[in-house]
């Protein structure tokens, strides 16, 4: 669904304005420094915050001149940061009273089993563990059956067990959820694990958006290093243990890997980590201790004094290499060449 | 007689409060200061000054007097009604100020949720901000019945001393003593502060471990 925004909010020694337009669907997840402004941007579009301007979704008209919907007749479902459960209603309570108002109890049943509620619906709701009532606040928001979901940092008030069992719901929820979703995050591997696109937001107001694989090099480019990003399947484990993951070109051999299993997953691959050789991977074979040789084509060398960085283009994903420039012009580097992308290590991204 | 006064005061004021109360926790108003000073100053001045007001506002040859006494052919002065009316006035600090402060505790994160989840600001109201302010209202009732219980000088003031009518429990002790029956003062002194003994004990022992959540 096509997404209009135009908001502006003035307040003492904040002003911020947010401008985008496209369409939304999957998971869009909006990054920034804290204070940039990403939680304001989310509580515009819910219209807890009232600014100037206009929004909407589709056939959805929130806000536009005079007209603005209150946040109870928007159909947006937002999870916050603490699960916001109602503490005088039991975990049953809190769910009905979200499908109440949306006529979906007949919803409420399947809903808790398939995101595993089910044995808490009894539950006191001060008795439940972060990621218990981060659970139920989920299947709370998905009752109100919502036309956009907002996410505002639903992880970081929980440790790493919890955060596991959030994340694959909220995985699930991007690939079958019934609505986009909006995901505020300053969690540059929050960033890499769930989002389909990226919103960038700084000093108040949207710098940038697009799909994850052309905004993550932004975000993970530091001055001492430079990551690229490439999506991978973990797809099994070779005799000697060695972790095969599948790429559109290819395999790279890892030995050890703590990405789920058969769900693609983004790997950052560091540019001091990529060697460069010329010639067949077949030339090499047995006379390198490089496990993962891959093929690639140069696509652009920048020289800045003695270093070099090549960016190269591997069945689509682009890698970036840093060498120094005398090794550059030895191998006779250029725009268009054909080489061999030595791969020494590859991590999961991390924070 | 009395209990009924404290009891009918108690009502009301929960009705009347509860708006003001919910106002004065959320607003941003620049009016906020100003409005809190007004439903404090029952709290400050003697009941005197407000019972002397209060007097000339029924008296029935000022417009709310008239309008009173034309509509039900009773005076405000020296009646039932018009101590309610004083009473309502002068308690009104007792339901306020618990009230907003279990308000301002619920704060704006539920409601938040609540919208979010479908629920219309009156209904967010009704089905979240009141039973998470529960005890707040207790603590307004209990103290608003207690204190009204207690009052004398606006009482005075305002209703006289007419035996069915206006004369309350604490106006009987002040006739008792000036008639020098001190044997029927001790009973009746006795009985108010057993009784307001018994309902702030109560308040404080379901306010107690309970606080803490």
């Amino acid at each position: 669904m096509k997404l209009d925004l135009d908001l502006r909010l003035e307040r003492p020694g904040f002003a911020f304005h947010a401008q985008h337009q496209g369409t939304l669907s999957g998971l869009t997840a909006i990054f920034g420094p804290s204070g940039s402004g990403k939680t304001t941007l989310l509580r515009l579009i819910a219209g807890f915050e009232r600014g100037a301007g206009e929004i909407g979704l589709g056939p959805h008209r929130w806000q536009q001149g005079r007209h603005f919907v209150p946040p109870h007749r928007r159909r947006i479902a937002t999870v916050f940061q603490e699960a916001r459960l109602f503490q005088h209603l039991d975990v049953a309570g809190n769910l009905a009273y979200a499908a109440r108002r949306a006529g979906t109890a007949h919803n409420v049943a399947s809903l808790a089993d398939r995101f595993g509620v089910t044995q808490l619906m009894g539950r006191r709701v001060a008795g439940l563990s972060g990621g218990e009532a981060q659970r139920v606040s989920l299947v709370r928001a998905l009752l109100t059956d919502p036309v956009l979901i907002l996410m505002d940092e639903p992880l970081s008030a929980l440790d790493g067990a919890a955060r596991a069992g959030i994340l694959s719901i909220i995985e699930d929820l991007r690939d079958e959820g019934p609505a986009p979703i909006l995901y505020v995050t300053h969690s540059r591997s929050e960033v890499a694990r769930l989002a389909d696109r990226v919103m960038l937001v700084a000093s108040g107001a949207i710098r940038s958006e697009g799909p994850a694989s052309a905004i993550l090099p932004q975000i993970l480019q530091t001055e001492r290093d430079e990551l690229s990003v490439m999506t991978v399947t973990h797809t099994g484990v070779e005799a000697d243990g060695l972790c095969v993951l599948a790429y559109p070109g290819g395999r790279l051999l890892v030995p050890d890997f703590a990405g789920q299993r058969g769900r693609p997953t983004r790997i950052a691959i560091h540019a001091r980590d990529v060697l460069l050789a010329r010639g067949d991977a077949a030339d090499w074979s047995g006379r390198l201790s490089a496990l993962n040789a891959i093929p690639a084509r140069v696509f652009a060398i920048e020289v800045r004094g003695a270093s070099a960085r090549v960016t190269l283009d591997c069945a689509g994903t682009q890698i970036v290499a840093r060498i120094t420039a005398r090794s550059a012009g030895a191998l006779g580097l250029a725009s268009g060449v054909d080489c061999l992308a030595l791969i020494k290590s590859v991590a999961l991204l991390e924070d | 007689m009395t209990l009924r006064l404290a009891a009918l005061v108690t009502g009301l004021l929960l009705v009347i409060g509860t708006p003001l109360a919910w106002w004065l926790a959320r607003t941003r108003s620049r009016l906020r200061p100003a409005v809190e000073a007004v439903t404090a100053l029952p709290l400050v001045l003697p009941p005197t000054v407000l019972g002397f007001y209060l007097l000339i506002a029924f008296n029935p040859r000022s417009a709310l007097g008239a309008a009173w006494l034309d509509i039900t052919g009773q005076t405000l002065t020296f009646s039932f009604a018009g101590l309610v009316i004083a009473s309502v006035i002068y308690s009104l600090p007792f339901t306020v100020q618990p009230l907003q402060a279990a308000f301002a505790q619920v704060g704006r994160a539920p409601l938040e949720a609540a919208a979010s989840l479908g629920a219309s600001p009156l209904d967010a109201f009704l089905s979240v901000a009141s039973p998470l302010a529960i005890r707040g209202y207790l603590s307004a009732a209990v103290l608003t019945f207690a204190h009204t219980l207690g009052e004398f000088g606006v009482v005075l003031m305002v209703g006289g001393n007419i035996p069915g009518e206006t004369r309350v429990v604490s106006i009987a002790i002040y006739e008792l003593v000036e008639t020098i029956d001190y044997g029927q003062a001790h009973v009746l002194s006795a009985i108010l502060v057993a009784l307001s003994f018994t309902i702030l004990f109560a308040l404080y022992l379901l306010n107690g471990p309970g606080r803490a959540r």
